[in-house]
């Protein structure tokens, strides 16, 4: 043994042939064993019986761009409804003449959006730029300003609609989070306290029952002539259920920092507001980005029980067209459009969530 | 291990306490971990304090700076009482260096990071004197290069080495050590103690909790025995381990010393 250590001190030793390549990847990962190689087939079937079928449905005998009469006809998919009813499901009542307003509102909202996913921008300029875009962005929706005509609220509605409940409602509901479950862990006894029982009440509570009590309940607690705005109280809604979530996602987090780092901010001087955010905070809310985005894609979705309360989200708008008798019967084209929708918006938060963590991952 | 020319003989000590601990008890729960402590720490003094393991020994110097807070007796420090005044607290704070067991550095920040923070946000250095700063401590304890790497990618001794820079940095007159050297693979050690010399040779005031016995006898004025919460015997070094008075130091000393 030792002659030939020595003899070959460097030379590489390669792998079997048959574990490289393409066939070695099949062999290891599809046919390794009786159950996998059984596995496998089945899926195969499945796949096959599936998949093309699939296909013929949506692009071959699908039709695109013609009344719901010639629809019924056609064997497959009946795109029409979509490309038909495009501009309702997607910006609701808001006055057909006007809706390049919510259009423009929503470009605004992308670009602001693409551009704070880099956290390099993340200074006083993009600041300005979404302030000024909000201020902007309501104008557009509201009007009754600079010659734009006014648009009630109540006319709001398809994406613009989801979008706003969910791109404001989780921006405000984390921080409003990441503070309660500060509260929580506080060793004052009153703020302890409140969060707790703030928490878990929420937590308690259906998000559907939230919505129902800001919409019946809460205006017969006003006085009489008080009426707080229907989408505001949603919102509310919302923002305080997901909150709740988000603090206790984050406290999972601050539990899992060790003594240890609470004792060296401390021991150089730091008050507790520069310990949290120096040196607590960035640590905890890097560990839990997974499950606080699993929380904000839940949220995300949720906003679309605000249909119980008769606002028209993207969701709402899609089911009026399909109560629309030219239209009845094609629910499966117009919910796949709408899950496509939904899904861009999900898929786009979790690319962004490993995204994040690989720019945090750093220092590891 | 220490094995350099010892330091103590060279410097007379002043009269001066900086810190001054008066009968002071600490319970947790029920545990009377500190019973009736009472010591003085003059300027420039260096003890080391040794005991077996649950002594008390880490919390008597965590009491200093408060990150454990004593039930009964008086703790002074600089001239500031430790109370529960909080702005009182964060003054001491910001005098005492603390060096932990595990290094405790910020692992999500850079190591010139690391030491710029007590700098900037509690002594509100500017930016790039923080720096300045941060780099000439990080030339003191022989690391500089490693000033844009994280703690992650740092070895034990390294990183203990930049905790101590991190502490410089906030130009404390005592620093606390508590176990600086235990968690250290043995090889890391000596890198660790020397820093430890070069600051006694400056004169820093420190007190050293550590069973690193070549390193009480060539730094320290006085070696503390702690045992049941109680200080039981303190003496110079060469009276310490030459000559212990109570039958509890002999068996440790036995137990230590081989």
């Amino acid at each position: 043994m030792e002659d030939i250590i020595q003899k070959t001190p460097k030379e590489e030793i390669k792998p079997p042939v048959v574990s490289v390549g393409v066939i070695g990847w099949i062999k290891a990962n599809l046919f390794n064993g009786w159950f996998n190689s059984a596995l496998t087939i089945v899926t195969l079937f499945f796949l096959w019986k599936t998949v093309p079928p699939f296909f013929r449905w949506a692009f071959i005998d699908s039709v695109w761009n013609t009344t719901g009469q010639v629809c019924r006809d056609a064997g497959g998919a009946c795109w029409s409804i979509i490309s038909s009813n495009f501009r309702f499901i997607l910006f609701g009542f808001f006055p057909y003449d006007l809706q390049w307003r919510p259009l423009l509102a929503m470009i605004i909202l992308f670009v602001l959006l693409f551009f704070s996913q880099n956290r390099k921008l993340w200074k006083k300029p993009l600041a300005y730029a979404w302030i000024a875009g909000l201020f902007i962005m309501g104008l557009l929706l509201r009007g009754g300003l600079f010659g734009l005509a006014p648009v009630e609220s109540t006319q709001w509605g398809g994406l613009p609609l989801t979008l706003l409940l969910s791109v404001f409602g989780l921006t405000a509901a984390y921080p409003l989070g990441v503070v309660l479950a500060l509260g929580r862990q506080s060793k004052m006894r009153g703020i302890k306290t409140l969060c707790i029982v703030y928490i878990e009440l929420i937590r308690g509570v259906p998000l559907i029952s939230l919505l129902f009590m800001s919409s019946i309940i809460f205006p017969l607690l006003l006085p009489e002539g008080v009426t707080i705005n229907k989408i505001l109280r949603a919102q509310v809604a919302i923002i305080m259920f997901t909150a709740a979530y988000i603090a206790e996602v984050v406290r999972g987090g601050l539990q899992g920092m060790s003594r240890g780092q609470y004792e060296a901010a401390e021991s150089i001087g730091l008050n507790y507001y520069q310990t949290m955010r120096l040196v607590i905070l960035p640590q905890a809310l890097k560990i839990v980005i997974p499950p606080t985005v699993s929380q904000l894609i839940s949220a995300f979705k949720d906003t679309s029980l605000v249909v119980i309360i008769a606002l028209y989200d993207l969701l709402k708008t899609t089911q009026t067209v399909l109560s629309n008798p030219e239209w009845m019967g094609f629910s499966k084209e117009a919910y796949f459009f709408v899950a496509i929708l939904y899904f861009l918006g999900c898929f786009s938060m979790s690319n962004y969530s490993r995204k994040l963590e690989r720019e945090l991952s750093r220092g590891d | 291990m220490a094995s350099e020319s010892s330091v103590t003989t060279e410097q007379t000590l002043s009269d001066e306490a900086i810190i001054e601990i008066i009968d002071m008890h600490k319970w947790f729960g029920d545990f009377h971990v500190l019973q009736g402590i009472n010591l003085t720490v003059h300027k420039q003094e260096r003890i080391v304090i040794c005991g077996p393991s649950g002594s008390g020994k880490s919390t008597l110097i965590r009491c200093i700076n408060r990150l454990e807070e004593h039930q009964r007796g008086r703790i002074v420090v600089d001239g500031i009482e430790l109370t529960n005044n909080i702005k009182n607290i964060e003054k001491v704070r910001t005098e005492v260096g603390m060096v932990f067991q595990h290094f405790n550095l910020f692992p999500h920040l850079s190591i010139i990071e690391n030491l710029t923070l007590g700098p900037i946000w509690v002594r509100k250095v500017p930016k790039k004197e923080a720096e300045e700063i941060a780099m000439y401590y990080l030339e003191k304890v022989h690391i500089a290069e490693q000033a844009k790497k994280y703690p992650g990618q740092l070895s034990g001794g390294q990183q203990q080495r930049v905790a101590i820079a991190r502490s410089l940095c906030m130009n404390p007159k005592v620093m606390l050590f508590d176990e600086p050297t235990s968690a250290l693979d043995p090889e890391m050690i000596k890198e660790v103690l020397d820093v430890m010399i070069e600051l006694a040779r400056e004169g820093m005031t420190m007190i050293v909790v550590s069973h690193e016995m070549g390193f009480a006898k060539s730094v320290a004025h006085r070696v503390l025995f702690m045992d049941f919460g109680q200080i039981v015997e303190g003496n110079t070094p060469e009276e310490f381990f030459e000559n212990p008075q109570h039958d509890r130091t002999k068996l440790f000393l036995s137990q230590i010393l081989h």
